[in-house]
């Protein structure tokens, strides 16, 4: 039987890695590739990174990051931000990456989507997604809209229609944040997670609110998630990888629970 | 030299790394010539049957993969590369190498759990196998051990001689197979930490002797 995935989650600009609350005052927090290393040893199941980098000419920065990852860790590991070409995916599996994730991208034109899966497979194209709640309306008749921009600019999607239509074009898996809960620690939407999960056949991963192993636990279990992504609880120290995966076992979510 | 076979089929980056980290010398590539004098051969991919096959074809790897076989070569087959070494696929319908007996059949929709939860696929993440019958590559093998698996259609092989471990995923497949010098494996030993780098070094090391 599958385990439910961990996956710290590295936000990183200009090869550094931050953390954002609300994608507000980022702070530097350390190297990605030490602390790619440090999760990995620490029993991951996967990593996330996201790269903030403004300027599109210190894209080169990533690409040495995800190449010196690629020599340290024996994980599947995504990237996602400013990929924006089948070009720009290319370059970041060939540098070792197993996955991309696109989002405001394949928003502008969803064609990168099902371009990128008949180039690389479906297993190597992630949607992000990055939702709201709002009153559901004949637009959004699901109650989520697609945000962008950070979650300033609404784009008059619906999340589920996106969710759905985003499956047939060829994306291989969801991660989908809930700008609402981002940054809060105050547990992940639940029921956006679940009427995603619930209505699309690949594996989604929850991401935003993580703040305690309930939540976790909840998403894993009534959110119906895949996986969950971590950041600040992770990364500021309030649980390792190892306890949150013992926490979660003792709760009886199936967790990869030998990495060595 | 240990040769990656280079057919235009996804990560082969992450397996050449990983030989790297492990220390063994290796080289991508697709050259018949290189291929055919390579000491052993990993067989890795992801992508679709059809398209696989038409390039192994085109390259001329179809045929150096069976003489591999047939002197008893060491052959390493992972995702992809564990699916056309059988008869043929019901992916895009394709005829494949037919090194071992069986067919390449697809996940079922509305699969389920004994739990009876929905089941998604790709089959997609960490899960165990069972090992059912001892093997070189397998040595060391613990049963919490856990690999990661990326795929939608699975081995399934005419023959249960040929099985040497199975996954669970709603219905119970073969996730390793063996016959002769060849051993594939359905999901990535490469992406799948520490248990996954010591299979790639028992490969590197083993002799392609295995009494089945």
């Amino acid at each position: 039987m599958l385990s439910k995935r961990i996956i710290p989650c590295l936000d990183v600009r200009d090869g550094k890695t931050t953390k954002g609350i609300k994608f507000k005052g980022n702070v530097d927090i350390g190297d990605p590739v030490e602390m790619a290393r440090f999760y990995y040893e620490e029993g991951a199941d996967e990593i996330v990174f996201y790269d903030i980098t403004a300027s599109s000419d210190r894209r080169d920065i990533m690409i040495d990051v995800v190449r010196r990852v690629a020599e340290e860790i024996f994980i599947p590991f995504s990237v996602g931000g400013g990929i924006r070409t089948v070009e720009d995916m290319r370059s970041v599996l060939l540098a070792g990456a197993e996955k991309v994730s696109v989002n405001t991208a394949a928003i502008d034109d969803p064609e990168i989507i099902s371009s990128g899966a008949r180039a690389f497979g479906s297993q190597c194209i992630v949607l992000g997604m990055d939702v709201k709640k709002v009153e559901p309306s004949g637009k959004t008749p699901s109650g989520y809209e697609m945000v962008i921009q950070g979650g300033r600019t609404y784009t008059g999607i619906d999340a589920l229609w996106w969710a759905k239509k985003a499956e047939g074009l060829g994306a291989g898996e969801i991660c989908l944040n809930s700008i609402d809960a981002d940054g809060t620690q105050q547990g992940y939407e639940l029921e956006l997670t679940a009427l995603i999960s619930e209505n699309v056949n690949i594996p989604v991963i929850a991401s935003g609110g993580a703040g305690n192993i309930v939540h976790m636990y909840d998403v894993l279990t009534k959110g119906k998630a895949d996986a969950a992504l971590v950041a600040s609880v992770v990364h500021y120290g309030t649980y390792t990888i190892k306890e949150i995966k013992e926490r979660l076992d003792a709760r009886g979510v199936k967790v990869r629970k030998k990495w060595s | 030299m240990i040769a990656i076979i280079d057919y235009k089929a996804g990560n082969l980056k992450s397996v050449e790394l990983a030989l790297n980290k492990l220390g063994f010398p290796c080289r991508i590539t697709h050259d018949f010539e290189e291929v055919l004098n390579s000491d052993r051969i990993i067989f890795p991919g992801v992508g679709a049957a059809g398209k696989a096959m038409e390039d192994l074809r085109r390259l001329g790897l179809d045929d150096v993969l069976g003489r591999a076989f047939n002197i008893g070569k060491p052959i390493l087959g992972i995702c992809l590369g564990a699916q056309i070494i059988l008869n043929k696929s019901e992916e895009d319908d394709t005829r494949c190498l037919g090194l071992v007996g069986g067919e390449v059949r697809r996940f079922p929709h509305n699969l389920f759990s004994k739990e009876k939860e929905r089941l998604k696929v790709p089959h997609m993440g960490w899960n165990g196998i069972h090992v059912i019958k001892d093997h070189p590559v397998l040595e060391g093998v613990m049963p919490a051990d856990e690999f990661y698996f990326v795929h939608s259609y699975y081995p399934s092989p005419a023959s249960d001689d040929c099985i040497i471990a199975t996954t669970d995923h709603g219905i119970v497949f073969a996730s390793v197979i063996a016959s002769g010098s060849l051993i594939a494996m359905q999901f990535h030993p490469e992406k799948s930490g520490v248990p996954g780098l010591r299979i790639l070094e028992n490969f590197c090391n083993w002799d392609g002797l295995y009494a089945e």
